[in-house]
């Protein structure tokens, strides 16, 4: 943004109060529309919706309230590392409990609390 | 540019060994996404225990999500947004300088984290109350006192099937024999209302171990909680700093490390609300 570089002493990046403001505004419709769409049922398409709007809410604050889009790229560069190791566990973690059977033996899952 | 007016050339705020201002700032924000980054991967270990058990065992979440309570926790996420946004405006006021207005954005900051809280100990009450927790401690049909508030299942089945009356049987002589519990004819031998054992009859009988679930929404939500109130307690500390005039537009490094920091408990609450309260 061109305001970071006006004057030298500036530290950081002003976001300004029309940008928060519709930041917010965005978020609390996304809540909204999140909760509303769990009224209809459209199968396996629900949780990639619910989870396709958190992602959206969660660019927003990254975004902005975290001032990603104006800070040093190194910045996102961690955060996008950390996802990325994120995506790598849940995948692997999932592809590896998809490989067994564990309802194929009856009663072989320990009831805590019969 | 070294300013001049600090004891050793520098100013109070600026460490000797960064250039100036926005050196030290930069710095001070690469430690805190660093430590952000290991933040998500802790709680990435309960994503993934959530992902495996919800993958393995959809009926579980399904029938367990519907005891959470979805208004309750869609006016948390509202609540925690805003005070996302509050905080994030009180970055900016300390950026310009406006002390007034950044000492009253975190303190609504902090208002926000509290109310927050105080809903989520609405919820876990609930919970309590029901024995609808972790482990062993999962025991649903123990609570036979629902109170004014629980999940809808288990104030359905507290509407049709009356509670057990206790009467004192007394002979013609006046005797008196042991109170005895006479089951209302609602509730025959045949079983023709379901008993109340906080099971939603309606939508079909309870899956088994259906404790995981608690025990990762516990887990999960519990771990949140914690880092809602280390939050609070470091809005707290900026708060009382503010006040003090500690923050400028040359220094507030502290106010925006804060920031990211409750940034980053909403954006982890942004994901919990959906996976655990709306489960279709």
């Amino acid at each position: 943004m061109a305001t970071e570089h006006n004057h030298h002493d500036q530290v950081g990046h002003v976001v300004p109060l029309p940008i928060l403001g519709g930041v917010i505004a965005a978020l609390m419709v996304l809540t909204w529309a999140t909760v509303f769409v769990t009224n209809f049922d459209l199968g396996s398409l629900n949780i990639f919706i619910a989870l396709g709007i958190a992602v959206v809410k969660g660019a927003l604050v990254v975004l902005f309230f975290m001032h990603l889009r104006w800070d040093a790229p190194i910045n996102g560069i961690v955060l996008i590392s950390a996802l990325l190791l994120v995506f790598l566990f849940v995948g692997f973690a999932l592809m590896d409990s998809a490989a067994y059977a564990p309802d194929q033996i009856p009663g072989y899952a320990p009831l805590i609390n019969p | 540019m070294t300013d001049s007016h600090g004891s050793e050339g520098h100013p109070a705020h600026l460490q000797h060994h960064f250039d100036n201002d926005r050196q030290q700032f930069s710095a001070s924000k690469l430690g805190m996404w660093l430590f952000l980054a290991t933040e998500i991967l802790l709680f990435a270990g309960l994503f993934v225990a959530y992902a495996v058990y919800r993958s393995n065992h959809p009926e579980i979440f399904i029938y367990a999500s519907q005891f959470l309570d979805t208004t309750l926790g869609g006016i948390n996420t509202m609540v925690l947004l805003l005070s996302s946004f509050t905080m994030a405006w009180g970055v900016r006021a300390a950026q310009l300088g406006q002390k007034k207005l950044l000492v009253s954005l975190l303190a609504i900051t902090l208002l926000g984290g509290f109310g927050f809280l105080g809903i989520k100990y609405v919820e876990y009450e609930a919970k309590w109350k029901h024995g609808l927790l972790w482990g062993v401690n999962f025991n649903p049909a123990s609570h036979d006192d629902h109170g004014e508030d629980a999940g809808h299942a288990a104030v359905e089945a507290e509407e049709v099937a009356p509670a057990p009356v206790v009467t004192e049987a007394v002979t013609p002589e006046g005797l008196k024999f042991e109170p005895t519990v006479v089951p209302p004819s609602a509730t025959g031998p045949a079983g023709t209302v379901e008993p109340d054992d906080g099971v939603d009859h309606d939508t079909g009988v309870q899956p088994e171990n259906v404790q995981i679930f608690f025990g990762i929404y516990f887990l999960m939500t519990g771990l949140h909680g914690i880092h809602v109130l280390v939050g609070m307690s470091l809005i707290f500390w900026i708060l009382l700093k503010s006040m003090g005039g500690a923050y400028g537009p040359k220094y507030f490094t502290p106010v925006d490390l804060v920031g990211l920091y409750w940034h980053l408990v909403d954006l982890i609450w942004i994901f919990l609300f959906p996976l655990l309260y709306l489960i279709h």
